[in-house]
């Protein structure tokens, strides 16, 4: 179990005119109900991997978000992909698609572009 | 529309220099209008061959050893038994539908007579030997040498002819299908390919070519049954009984046969002989494995493009979605379209497995589909991110069961509960292996083509529950449930609850009493149709409560549409998919859903006004206390 604690935060600068960059708009692109999400930490609350570690998905989220990318790739690999956070996001994101395309944003592998809704005949 | 007629008079006039040749160059039984048939037979067995050869040497190592164990075994046996049921009466497909059964039947089993008489017939006609083609081009061949003495020819020729009529009915059904699916149990069928299409064409003329043939052959020497008899009459009557147009006929019928044959190996039809090696390899106990192998190109042909499995999926029937199903999955891997077309096709399926249930040729789609999406996630899925499980450490419970509620049982703490009551009402002691940590099994992993790191999830659980040295394991959610069973190794039992509860009644352990309500029971896919668990929750639910009959039961039941295998699907096209499904447990009116998988019951939880309960929940509801 994590050890609770105060803790002194690193000072940060967001430069928000890196906030959205090519990385943000392909995740959206992915994943359109990334940008549904309102921040409630339901998902975190659920987290299967959040019981053993300081994995938080809503924070990752939030980083990305921030264009502040430094060490989310080693935080998603925790992930179990075990959809809990799915069923309780009261937004309909779909975190598990988000989850899986951020890994991929971030490292740079290209997704296969797909047709999502409806389909040709 | 002149060219229908210049077709005719090219192959006409290519009939007299045929017949011109013949008369030249005088050699019996044989004609040059054979050619094109022979090159076709020729090419189709160089083509089989060389890539039947290719495929038995990709086999992998595993696949290998189960052949080279049980080769010498009886196991053949039961193959023969079932190519010949499956790939010649189409038994599979005759259940799903008569006309369509009849329809495949016809060609398959009404062909294969045809050929097998026809060189019965010959054999028996001249007793010297004689060329192949002389069997299948018989009708023309036999005014070449002197049969008199062939004393079974009316009767063969009968025989013949009645084939003929049979295969031809079947051809007309197909022609039908193509028009109007539905009498055939068919709402949509495939788009195929242009090669498919050639190939299907090349087969739809042989058989009118072949009664043409013979009709025009019989108004000139007058042989044939009790059918080319009266077409050869009236042929003759028309007055298109001459020798050129016969050659042309035959030439046709033989052009047909020799495009097909060429096409076959490149095309759908592949699928005839490629059932056999499938069905004969199944039956010595190869199975798939999670890399494309030579087993899998296997599975790849035999895949004869029916679309039946369009018609179930869930994609289809609710989304209107048609471009992923496992025809064109497999599809696409053939043509080698994965790089374009990887995301739609391979990602967007709910792994419900409504397709493999359907399927007449018992194809594992779905793990085929696990293979293209390990592949396409082979970049991002890494080793090492679960270094947090070290520390988790295993509870010594020898003599107990180990209890496994799984990730979601975690969001129906109602599931937990009453397994807990269930445990203790029985007085069975049992460690409650994740009450307060998950770790999740790593099928959710897997089916997302996360290879290694659902590897390592598999590993820590393996070491926590033979370190813990439990006697069984229950698992309470059906995803788990069919990891534990099929990718873990593990040498305990590992049971369901449904089944656990089901084996705590039948031995007297735990009493039940049947209350008034009545009940629709959901089977979830994992459980269902993965495990062959249909009958152990009806039981159950049948001592307890009142179980009603719904329309889709069992294999055929509807997926709940928040399974975890598809990643695309956003939650609207979710809940269109778990409506679809509600509604069929819906209309016989229940007081109650059962169902027996914590992820079903929450997605049914989230719409209704009827109450929806586990399994566990009922039972534990229902327990009389000695």
């Amino acid at each position: 179990m994590k050890k609770f604690g105060f803790v002194i935060s690193q000072g940060r600068q967001l430069n928000f005119d890196e906030m959205h960059n090519e990385k943000v708009e392909k995740l959206l692109e992915l994943v359109p109900s990334y940008r549904l999400c309102i921040g409630c930490g339901g998902c975190t609350a659920a987290c299967s991997a959040a019981g053993f570690t300081d994995y938080n998905i809503r924070k990752i989220h939030t980083s990305f978000f921030r264009a502040q990318y430094e060490g989310l790739d080693e935080q998603l690999k925790r992930c179990m992909l075990c959809g809990k956070c799915l069923l309780v996001c009261p937004r309909g994101v779909n975190t598990r698609s988000l989850i899986i395309n951020m890994r991929r944003v971030l490292a740079n592998v290209q997704p296969n572009t797909f047709v999502r809704k409806g389909a040709e005949e | 529309m002149k060219w229908p007629f210049v077709v005719f008079a090219i192959l006409y006039w290519l009939g007299v220099v045929g017949l011109m040749v013949k008369w030249v160059f005088f050699e019996p039984l044989f004609s040059v209008f054979v050619l094109p048939f022979m090159l076709g037979v020729i090419l189709l067995l160089f083509f089989s061959i060389v890539k039947y050869w290719r495929w038995i040497n990709s086999f992998d190592k595993l696949q290998r050893a189960i052949i080279r164990k049980n080769i010498w075994s009886w196991r053949f046996l039961p193959a023969i038994w079932e190519a010949f049921r499956e790939g010649l009466l189409h038994w599979r497909i005759t259940k799903k539908n008569l006309l369509l059964g009849y329809m495949h039947r016809s060609l398959a089993f009404g062909w294969f007579l045809l050929i097998v008489v026809g060189a019965v017939q010959s054999r028996l006609a001249i007793p010297d030997g004689h060329p192949m083609w002389v069997a299948i081009f018989f009708n023309y061949f036999e005014q070449d040498v002197d049969i008199s003495a062939f004393k079974h020819a009316v009767l063969f020729a009968n025989v013949m002819d009645a084939l003929l009529i049979y295969v031809l009915s079947g051809l007309f059904l197909a022609m039908f299908k193509k028009v109007w699916s539905r009498p055939m149990g068919m709402k949509r069928t495939t788009r195929h390919t242009l090669m498919d299409r050639v190939a299907k064409m090349a087969l739809w003329c042989i058989f009118p070519f072949r009664l043409l043939s013979e009709g025009v052959t019989s108004s000139l020497y007058g042989n044939g049954g009790f059918m080319i008899k009266p077409l050869g009459d009236l042929i003759y009557t028309i007055g298109l009984s001459n020798q050129a147009f016969e050659y042309t006929c035959w030439t046709l019928y033989s052009v047909a046969l020799g495009t097909f044959f060429c096409l076959m190996p490149f095309s759908r039809y592949m699928h005839i002989f490629t059932e056999i090696f499938l069905i004969y390899f199944r039956q010595l106990g190869v199975h798939d494995s999670d890399k494309k192998t030579g087993y899998t190109m296997f599975e790849l042909s035999a895949c004869s493009r029916c679309g039946i499995c369009i018609d179930g999926c869930p994609m289809n029937k609710e989304l209107g979605i048609v471009n992923m199903q496992g025809v064109y999955m497999l599809q696409s891997i053939r043509n080698l379209e994965l790089q374009k077309n990887a995301e739609p096709i391979a990602e967007n399926c709910l792994m419900c497995d409504r397709c493999v249930a359907d399927c007449p040729v018992n194809l594992d789609l779905s793990v085929i589909r696990r293979q293209v999406r390990i592949n396409n996630k082979k970049d991002i899925d890494s080793k090492g991110g679960y270094g947090y499980l070290r520390d988790v450490q295993p509870f010594n419970s020898i003599g107990r069961v180990a209890y496994f509620g799984g990730c979601m049982s975690h969001l129906t703490p109602g599931i937990t509960k009453s397994m807990e009551t269930i445990f203790n009402a029985v007085g069975q002691k049992y460690w409650y292996m994740d009450r307060d940590e998950t770790i999740c099994c790593g099928r959710p992993l897997l089916q997302q083509g996360f290879e290694n790191q659902a590897f390592e999830l598999r590993r820590k659980n393996t070491e926590l529950i033979v370190n813990s040295k439990a006697t069984m394991l229950v698992t309470s959610c059906p995803i788990c449930y069919q990891s534990f069973k099929k990718e873990y190794k593990l040498s305990i039992p590992v049971v369901h609850h449904t089944e656990y509860i089901n084996m705590l009644i039948e031995s007297g352990r735990l009493k039940l009493r049947k209350d008034d309500r009545k009940v629709t029971y959901h089977d979830p896919c994992e459980l269902g149709r993965g495990c062959g668990i249909y009958d152990e929750p009806r039981d159950i639910l049948k001592a307890t409560t009142t179980l009603l009959k719904t329309k889709n039961e069992r294999e055929h039941s509807l997926c709940c549409g928040f399974n975890l295998g598809n990643p695309l699907l956003d939650i609207e096209q979710q809940t269109e998919i778990r409506n679809a499904s509600r509604e069929n447990l819906l209309a016989p009116e229940p007081d109650l859903i059962a169902t027996a998988c914590p992820m079903c019951k929450k997605a049914f939880m989230r719409a209704d006004n009827v109450p929806v309960k586990d399994i566990a929940e009922i039972v534990a509801e229902n327990i009389i206390k000695s």
